[in-house]
């Protein structure tokens, strides 16, 4: 057998793990690596601009196709800068491989140059993680990493690769298999406990189906529609859930949580039953955690035992894969559910509608006025919704407009950072997505701030031909801090006002992309058209109204069923009285 | 409420700080921590004193369960287990002091293991209760120095086969 370096196998590796694309950026001790990608065509490499964005965009990719993302950075500040990507990818159980180059094997531990401790960085931040000291180890190494990435409650796996290793040779058997002792997820469900959660459903006169992320990353769309529809429960989506249900269905009253719809809240609140699949109960979610669904029995299905009573009491726990263990639910209801269920669960329904209508979501946009952000991003949704676009965010206000409004009818096709909440995630996400699916309409929605947080990966977009398409909901403030400051710091807004943001549509241009701004509500509609005809990759700048709220809200720490829905009237007078902290006349872009 | 916990993991470099990574990120208590190699030379045996509510073991156990290297996690405490500690202390003694010192070491069945003019260092070993004993007694002689093992823990064998197996947590991740 012929022998190959480290770098060979790596890139061998990759291939058989089926690789096509990776986000990568080379320095001093990975560069055998590059030299041999380069020599190669069957993956491809896309050369971002900072590390963070690659492992974003690996991120992106992972959450868009299913399966696990690729990134390769060097050592030392390489390292340093994609850890945020990675504590991103483990907070959303994304599946991700991420190599790290690292100093040679002699020198680990002598502070050499561009030296880190690449294992104790990422330990925190990583399902699992592995210093290849042996080339002999590298192909066994990258099989365990992607099964590990990818199996269970999938997260980011970081394989650290000394550059001795990546020149030295062996012999290259890829293995079949893997099997590590311990580590052995549970996919399927107890049936005792299954039969014990169809029974509560059959008792339930009040239930609500809460469903989180991990519907998505289990592929368990089909099975929880069909659960829905056959007991007519409702469905409420957390965050990271969106389109695994389809926002538009009947049954789906949205999104839940400190910015979720009156009814999503109001329903959990008052249901009796709640069935959490692939959902965490994350504090975002709860609110205050002793009064959370006060006359509610839960079960949760979960394939990790430890998210099952970490926050909650968990009447009905069942550990396993949400897609088996709701199929399995589905066949012992389906030899139980007798009668009409929409009969049988009217008078809920009834409520719910009666709480559909009382507070449905709203905003006013008059046509003379500055564009409203949630008109905005409506807009787009509803010019875009017939290509089944895939959306990412950004974190913030805009996030949450785009969380209430975008109603995605499939899974795989929201992307945005939930549990860590990064702010820059959603351009190189978006262009991570793009890259897995060159044919799609890719969108982002992001805010001024955080689009700031990663605009150098305008130049990988234009250089790799991306064509994603940023709306900049621009409103010169960090508008969740700024909305934070209004409600509980009496208008204060300590550096939350950006005083200078750039002309993002000369941004665009000045790295060869297109840029656009659409100043008017008269001119959204076709902005957006404009926007989506463009084949390259485009800024659409949106300065909209700046002191717009994002309601309903549930204050940290507060009740489910106690929700801000407008402005309080304090606030009101204050706004009247004009921006407190804002030097005059330095807002270019509303004057422009 | 203290718990005993026995861990069993792969013996390799990274997988002690996994665990005591874990203790600190999650903020769970760490009394004690103890490892070896087990009699298979890729498995080391952990003994981990911790405390907390219901609800904080719980999370305890299913973390620990989480940790790829960890092979098994025993909660002691769910059965009758033998615990034990060791104890090196370097007693200082004046020449009127050292007959007590002998004398106190011998009630515990302790072994002078080191001896000088000024010094003794004693060796003792038994459960916390006893090692609390002793060094209360010799503490008026003045000890100079003392170093604990923290504590090992192995499940009562005739207990074992009738009563609460020590139940390990189902592995999943």
């Amino acid at each position: 057998m012929a022998q190959l370096t480290g770098a060979e196998i790596f890139v061998e590796a990759l291939k058989r793990e089926g690789v096509k694309t990776i986000f990568a950026l080379p320095g001093g001790v990975v560069l055998k690596i590059f030299d041999v990608l380069h020599q190669q065509c069957d993956v491809e490499v896309i050369l971002t601009r900072h590390e963070q964005a690659a492992g974003h965009m690996a991120e992106g990719y992972a959450k868009a196709t299913g399966k696990p993302g690729v990134c390769l950075i060097t050592s030392g500040p390489g390292m340093t800068n994609v850890i945020t990507a990675l504590a991103d990818a483990y907070m959303d159980s994304v599946p991700m491989v991420c190599f790290s180059g690292q100093v040679p094997t002699a020198m680990i531990g002598n502070d050499a140059f561009q030296e880190a401790d690449n294992i104790g960085l990422s330990r925190p931040c990583t399902k699992y993680n592995f210093l290849v000291k042996d080339v002999n180890d590298l192909a066994q190494t990258i099989k365990e990493a992607f099964y590990i990435a990818s199996t269970g409650r999938p997260g980011p796996v970081l394989v650290d690769i000394p550059k001795d290793i990546s020149m030295d040779k062996a012999d290259f058997k890829y293995p079949d298999s893997v099997s590590i002792r311990g580590y052995n997820p549970t996919y399927e469900g107890s049936k005792w406990k299954i039969k014990q959660a169809a029974d509560a459903i059959m008792k339930s006169r009040r239930p609500i189906l809460y469903i989180g992320g991990g519907v998505q990353l289990s592929g368990a769309s089909q099975e929880v529609r069909e659960l829905a529809e056959m007991t007519q429960i409702p469905v409420d989506s957390t965050l990271m859930a969106l389109g695994a249900f389809p926002g538009g269905h009947p049954l789906s009253l949205g999104m839940l949580g400190m910015h979720g719809t009156y009814v999503a809240n109001m329903a959990m609140h008052y249901s009796d039953l709640v069935i959490a699949i692939g959902a965490r109960f994350d504090d975002r979610v709860t609110g205050k955690v002793s009064e959370f669904c006060p006359n509610a029995k839960i079960i949760h299905i979960d394939i990790d035992p430890t998210s099952i009573r970490k926050n909650i009491h968990v009447d009905i726990p069942i550990v396993g894969d949400c897609k088996r263990v709701v199929q399995e639910l589905n066949n012992v209801l389906r030899a139980t559910v007798n009668g009409d269920q929409k009969e049988l669960r009217k008078p809920w329904w009834d409520q719910l509608n009666e709480w559909k209508a009382e507070h449905p979501l709203s905003y006013q946009q008059d046509p003379d006025q500055l564009i409203k952000p949630q008109y905005l991003i409506d807009r787009v949704f509803q010019l875009t919704r017939d290509r089944d676009p895939i959306v990412s965010t950004d974190v913030g206000q805009h996030q949450m407009w785009s969380a209430q409004y975008f109603q995605l009818a499939n899974p795989n096709t929201w992307l945005t950072s939930g549990g860590l909440g990064t702010m820059g995630f959603g351009f190189p996400a978006a262009l991570g997505a793009q890259a897995a699916f060159r044919d799609r309409l890719v969108l982002c929605i992001a805010g001024d701030g955080s689009v700031q947080m990663n605009t150098q990966e305008l130049a990988t977009a234009v250089v790799s031909n991306l064509p994603v398409k940023v709306f900049i909901i621009n409103n010169r403030f960090h508008g969740m801090v700024r909305q934070w400051q209004d409600l509980f710091y009496e208008g204060r807004y300590a550096s939350s006002y950006l005083d200078q943001t750039p002309d993002f549509v000369k941004l665009a241009e000045a790295y060869g992309a297109a840029g656009l701004r659409i100043k008017t509500p008269n001119e959204v509609d076709d902005g957006i058209r404009e926007a989506i005809a463009i084949d390259k990759p485009v800024f659409i700048d949106v300065p909209v109204d700046q002191f717009e709220n994002c309601y309903p809200m549930i204050p940290a720490g507060g009740c489910n069923h106690e929700m801000i829905l407008e402005d309080p009237p304090e606030l009101r007078k204050r706004q009247t009285t004009g921006v407190k902290g804002k030097k005059e006349s330095t807002d270019t872009i509303l004057t422009a | 409420m203290e718990h005993i916990i026995s861990v069993t993991l792969e013996n390799k470099s990274g997988a002690l700080s996994r665990v005591a990574g874990l203790f600190s990120g999650r903020g769970f208590n760490i009394e004690s921590l103890s490892v070896a190699p087990t009699l298979d030379p890729t498995v080391s045996m952990m003994t981990i004193v911790t405390s907390g509510d219901e609800r904080i073991i719980e999370q305890i156990l299913k973390q620990l369960n989480k940790i790829i290297d960890v092979i098994k996690v025993v909660d002691l405490n769910e059965s009758e287990a033998v615990g034990r500690e060791t104890a090196l202390i370097k007693v200082h003694t004046r020449s009127e002091d050292r007959a007590e010192a002998l004398r106190i070491a011998d009630i515990f069945r302790a072994n002078v293991v080191d001896s000088s003019p000024t010094s003794y260092t004693i060796e003792v070993t038994g459960d916390v209760q006893k090692i609390q004993a002793i060094i209360q007694l010799l503490q008026p002689l003045g000890i100079k120095e003392i170093v604990r093992t923290g504590r090992i823990a192995i499940a009562r064998e005739a207990l074992r086969a009738v009563a609460s197996q020590p139940r390990p947590l189902a592995k999943a991740n």
